[in-house]
């Protein structure tokens, strides 16, 4: 249980984090809050040849509301978002799913950066990015792009990220007013990756919608057809008639934790949940 | 590979300044009990599941297998060997000997260090946030019910409810 031998690197600028990574491409791991590449490293599922630990890259932690945008910096720690007045107040999605993640000790080092960049398909962070519609900053040494989250998450653990690429920083839309949010999740024990999870944006008086799922597919997925019945804005439909939405809108895979069939029944009672206050 | 280059690693451990030579794998934990001889740092699952290897770093509360030592270049670490040398913590250490909150003992460092943090924010958590803030450690004997016990028990001794 402990990991390979590696050589560590910690940079102190953005622009030498940027050198060592492009020079040492998929030999190297970056080392953000550590939470899962940790274990990772000490069951040797990686084996990186450099450690690019970029903890002491300065201006990467803020938390800024402008222009009718949030910009988080990739290194923001979730109790960072946690304790946020702006993210209470800009972005109640957020807020709402920042107490599932994990453990207290665990959201003082995780970042949202390392969170995004793993990509777990259970995980709270990447769906509340497809929820809002953030976009990504990422930089290479002699280039910077943004990608939409729709377009980051590829698959399992699979994103947008090309070898060299560095996540900087999250451009979030601020909601607009009138707009409903609603995180839920069942998991099996406090601070557990969800069974199944829904971060839930509405804008009643435009009659659109984002319903984003978690735990039920290979990425955060959107429920197109849910979608549809919500923004016709009906009262609560029966049970039946939201389990052949989700049916039709997700695929999950059968996991440890739950069972296909399982898992549509929960996203569909998650669903039920949230539709009064969407 | 090429064999990894040492870290001269300088820190505060406890209050008092440290400084050696680390493998960059090894990590927090490790370096306080085999290089220390601090081995109140329990180590449990040793991949962030456990919480007993829970110590402080620059105040706030880490699971010491979830970071390399090298990651705490100048930063001031506190275990449970230091935890009370400014008599901070005496009130929840006798609460865990009064409520039995330690059978076999193993997991009671990490709970210890993780309810520090809880009661330096004040006020008197309800036992269903004082189990939402120690969710990620776990007691394999089970004795969830006494540390609650304890951890409130000092809670409400601070804010002047109970009589410890």
């Amino acid at each position: 249980m402990k990991p390979a031998a590696f050589q560590y690197l910690c940079p102190r600028t953005l622009d030498e984090a940027l050198q060592a990574l492009a020079l040492h491409g998929e030999q190297a791991s970056v080392l953000a809050g550590g939470q899962s590449l940790m274990p990772m490293l000490s069951f040797r599922l990686l084996e990186p040849q450099w450690v690019i630990d970029i903890n002491r890259l300065p201006g990467l932690d803020h938390i800024v509301h402008a222009a009718n945008h949030v910009r988080l910096g990739a290194l923001v720690r979730h109790a960072q978002l946690l304790e946020s007045a702006v993210v209470a107040t800009h972005l109640p999605l957020l807020a709402q799913a920042m107490p599932h993640i994990a453990h207290a000790a665990i959201r003082e080092r995780g970042t949202l950066g390392g969170s995004l960049c793993l990509a777990d398909p259970a995980a709270e962070l990447p769906a509340c990015m497809l929820a809002l519609d953030a976009r990504f900053a990422l930089r290479s040494p002699h280039d910077q792009r943004e990608v939409a989250a729709a377009d980051f998450f590829q698959g399992l653990y699979q994103t947008a990220l090309a070898p060299g690429e560095l996540l900087c920083e999250v451009i979030i839309p601020v909601p607009a007013a009138g707009s409903a949010m609603v995180f839920e999740e069942l998991s099996r024990r406090h601070g557990d990756y969800a069974m199944a999870g829904l971060a839930a944006w509405s804008h009643p008086a435009s009659q659109r919608s984002r319903l984003v799922f978690l735990g039920c597919g290979d990425r955060p997925t959107r429920a197109p057809r849910a979608e549809a019945l919500l923004n016709a804005r009906t009262a609560t439909p029966p049970f039946a008639q939201l389990r052949a939405a989700i049916d039709a809108d997700l695929q999950p895979e059968a996991d440890l934790q739950a069972q296909a069939d399982t898992k549509r029944h929960m996203a569909t009672v998650l669903l039920q949940r949230a539709w009064p206050h969407l | 590979m090429t064999q990894p280059h040492w870290f001269p690693l300088s820190l505060r451990v406890n209050g008092l300044a440290v400084q050696a030579l680390v493998e960059p794998r090894q990590h927090l934990a490790d370096f306080l009990r085999d290089q220390l001889g601090l081995t109140g740092t329990h180590l449990g699952c040793e991949y962030g599941v456990c919480g007993a290897c829970t110590v402080r770093v620059n105040g706030r509360i880490v699971r010491a297998c979830l970071m390399l030592a090298a990651q705490a270049q100048n930063c001031e670490v506190q275990t449970i060997e230091g935890l009370d040398a400014q008599g901070n913590f005496q009130d929840l250490q006798q609460a865990f000997v009064q409520r039995n909150a330690l059978q076999c003992g193993f997991c009671t460092p990490g709970m210890v260090m993780c309810a520090s943090a809880l009661l330096e924010q004040g006020g008197c958590p309800s036992r269903t946030e004082i189990r939402a803030h120690i969710s990620g450690n776990y007691c394999r004997c089970t004795g969830y019910e006494a540390i609650v016990d304890a951890i409130e028990l000092t809670a409400q001794s601070r804010a002047g409810i109970a009589k410890a």
